[in-house]
């Protein structure tokens, strides 16, 4: 990396142009060693993660030992799996057993999980070398990584702006080359908005289709964990390995991991998209542009591209904030200084005869979280108590059924939608901080999606002498995967190039 | 059913009145400043909240929901102790709590 430019390295490469299927390819091949394409990616953390802040955790020895390992794999002969040797970065809210999980909240700073998440589990059998915990909005509740209790990450290609969020530690990640690949978790659109942000792919599934076994929960009817990567058939590939029933997630789907890769290049003749008018208002006119000059590259590929409407949609962004934040206000309720994480101590909250257990909850809750988290779960046990219920979260519910009805009828007519990731490009620090209500419209274009249970995937769009990146988000149905990463690749061939650095 | 018309806004009072049950101690200064801010996030609710929708089923979950069993017999599960090494504060395998009954006579 060269001091003084603003862009960062190729996205998800360390910084030397390959793609993690070219890294794995090479790898198992024996061409190139793991322990090389880690060097690389350390070499990349070295120069900029003390400006960037991507990481919480570098785990520097440890993914030594991995790559160390799948080298060995390869030169004994064994098969060191799809992934081998790709450094991959994950959210820190993902379990890694005795390794610090900390939802960048005060509340588990210092947690060493009993457990690893399923696809944490999955990424190891596959041979990717774990570089680190990623940085976050605390307990993903954010749209900046500003409610990290541990700083900010910053955006690589103009750190004076955000990087999104909430996993904006991933997608700084790959797109400065630190890691080759990145998990998040996507709720709202966690994933695809700093994706957007940062000029990297990012994917949110089906629901289902990803086990959560692991995943610190933050809305459980929403949450699902997806790829970040440098390129679409990258984001397939991490999908393909993460995907598939897992016995210990009681809402993962009883269904095979899809076939992504394979028909990734049979291009888009033929194929019905449509525009979703309702998400293309007030946006700004960068982004909205995008998305027609996206379009018109999947129009000139031989697909067929008229506008569409999902009434509904315009509801999504108040019903998200009723249903997330109740969600959350249940699932938060379990930190409370009992069994894992901290415990405030002072008066009333301390041991035997100093106060009541109540008290200590209050307190160490009130000590634990911050800002943002105490916010939500305000409003959602707000939304959910008596007297309200039916007026906030039962009608938010409501909305829920009428857009699912809404992209039903709009599926009936085309085979994947396209809007905008997000209403413009990455913002300044402190810009939105201080009116929720400003930061919670970034997301007003991601969450319908997550309302629908449905995938959805951004591709990296630079307008013409911008040094910021947007995103075109395209939109499929339940376990529509396969033709909304086709579509996805489609985009991305005909994408504007990145600037490079001078 | 038709839904109740909520209230156009929030009282520091119902904040209050939530953090308790939320247990959440939040200083006098979180109280107003949440009261000011859920007030903006309810009043853009309201959109949804003056909605009529009778006869629309609620969505609690994108996915048809089913109890999951499984087969009822004994497999390793988490190590005791590597669980009670996160607790704040554990004794005799077990997680130990302040008082959480009232005073002893």
């Amino acid at each position: 990396m060269t001091p003084g430019t603003h862009t960062a390295g190729p996205a998800g490469t360390g910084g030397a142009g390959r793609t993690a299927l070219e890294t794995a390819e090479a790898v198992r091949s024996g061409r190139l060693k793991a322990a090389d394409v880690l060097e690389e990616n350390l070499a990349a953390i070295r120069a900029r993660e003390p400006e960037l802040h991507a990481f919480n955790l570098v785990l520097e020895d440890r993914a030594r030992a991995e790559a160390a390992a799948v080298d060995e794999a390869v030169v004994a002969g064994r098969d060191p799996g799809r992934l081998a040797g790709v450094t991959v970065a994950l959210k820190d809210n993902l379990c890694t057993r005795g390794v610090e999980t900390t939802c960048s909240s005060r509340i588990l700073e210092g947690w060493l999980p009993p457990y690893d998440a399923t696809v944490v589990t999955r990424l190891r059998q596959e041979g990717a070398v774990v570089v680190g915990k990623t940085n976050l909005d605390e307990f993903a509740m954010g749209s900046s990584t500003e409610n990290s209790a541990f700083g900010p990450t910053r955006n690589p290609h103009d750190p004076t702006r955000v990087p999104g969020g909430s996993s904006g530690g991933s997608a700084a990640a790959v797109a400065a080359g630190f890691a080759g690949l990145a998990l998040g978790s996507d709720t709202g659109g966690s994933i695809r908005q700093p994706a957007a942000l940062c000029g990297v792919v990012g994917l949110k599934p089906t629901y289902g289709l990803v086990s959560r076994y692991g995943l610190v929960a933050f809305a459980s009817s929403l949450d699902q964990i997806g790829p970040f990567a440098g390129s679409v058939a990258d984001a397939a590939l991490l999908l393909e390995v993460i995907a598939g029933h897992d016995p210990m997630d009681s809402t993962s789907l009883d269904a095979p991991a899809p076939s992504l890769l394979e028909g990734l290049g049979q291009g888009v003749e033929g194929l019905r998209v449509g525009i979703v008018t309702e998400l293309m208002d007030g946006v700004e006119p960068s982004a909205a542009a995008a998305v027609e000059a996206a379009a018109a590259v999947l129009s000139a590929a031989g697909a067929k591209v008229d506008r569409v409407s999902v009434p509904a949609a315009v509801y999504g962004l108040s019903a998200y904030y009723l249903i997330a934040p109740a969600e959350a206000s249940s699932n938060l309720a379990r930190y409370d200084g009992v069994r894992y994480g901290m415990r405030a101590e002072g008066p009333g909250a301390g041991g035997p005869g100093s106060g009541d257990v109540s008290a200590m909850f209050a307190a160490t809750r009130a000590a634990g979280f911050g800002d943002e988290v105490k916010r939500r779960i305000m409003l959602g046990t707000y939304a959910l108590s008596a007297g309200y219920y039916d007026a906030y979260y039962g009608q938010a519910q409501r909305v829920r059924t009428l857009i699912i009805g809404d992209f039903d009828a709009a599926y009936r007519s085309f085979d994947v939608l396209l809007s905008p990731t997000t209403p413009g490009p990455a913002f300044e620090f402190d810009a939105k901080t201080s009116d929720p209500l400003a930061m919670y419209l970034s997301d007003v274009c991601t969450i319908p999606t997550n309302l629908a249970g449905h995938p959805a995937v951004t591709v990296p769009w630079w307008p013409e002498g911008s040094g910021l990146p947007l995103g075109v988000q395209v939109l499929a149905p339940a376990l529509g995967e396969a033709v909304m990463l086709r579509a996805a690749a489609a985009i991305e061939a005909g994408a504007p190039p990145a600037p490079v650095a001078p | 059913m038709s839904p109740a018309q909520p209230r156009p806004s929030i009282s520091r009072d119902d904040v209050a009145h939530v953090a308790h049950l939320a247990r959440l101690a939040l200083t006098a200064e979180e109280i107003e400043r949440f009261t000011a801010q859920l007030a903006a996030v309810l009043g853009h609710a309201a959109d949804v909240a003056a909605l009529d929708l009778a006869g629309v089923e609620p969505t609690a979950h994108p996915l048809p929901l089913i109890n999951v069993l499984r087969e009822d017999e004994v497999r390793p599960c988490l190590d005791r102790d590597e669980v009670l090494a996160q607790a704040p504060a554990a004794e005799d395998g077990r997680f130990r709590v302040p008082r959480i009954l009232g005073e002893a006579p």
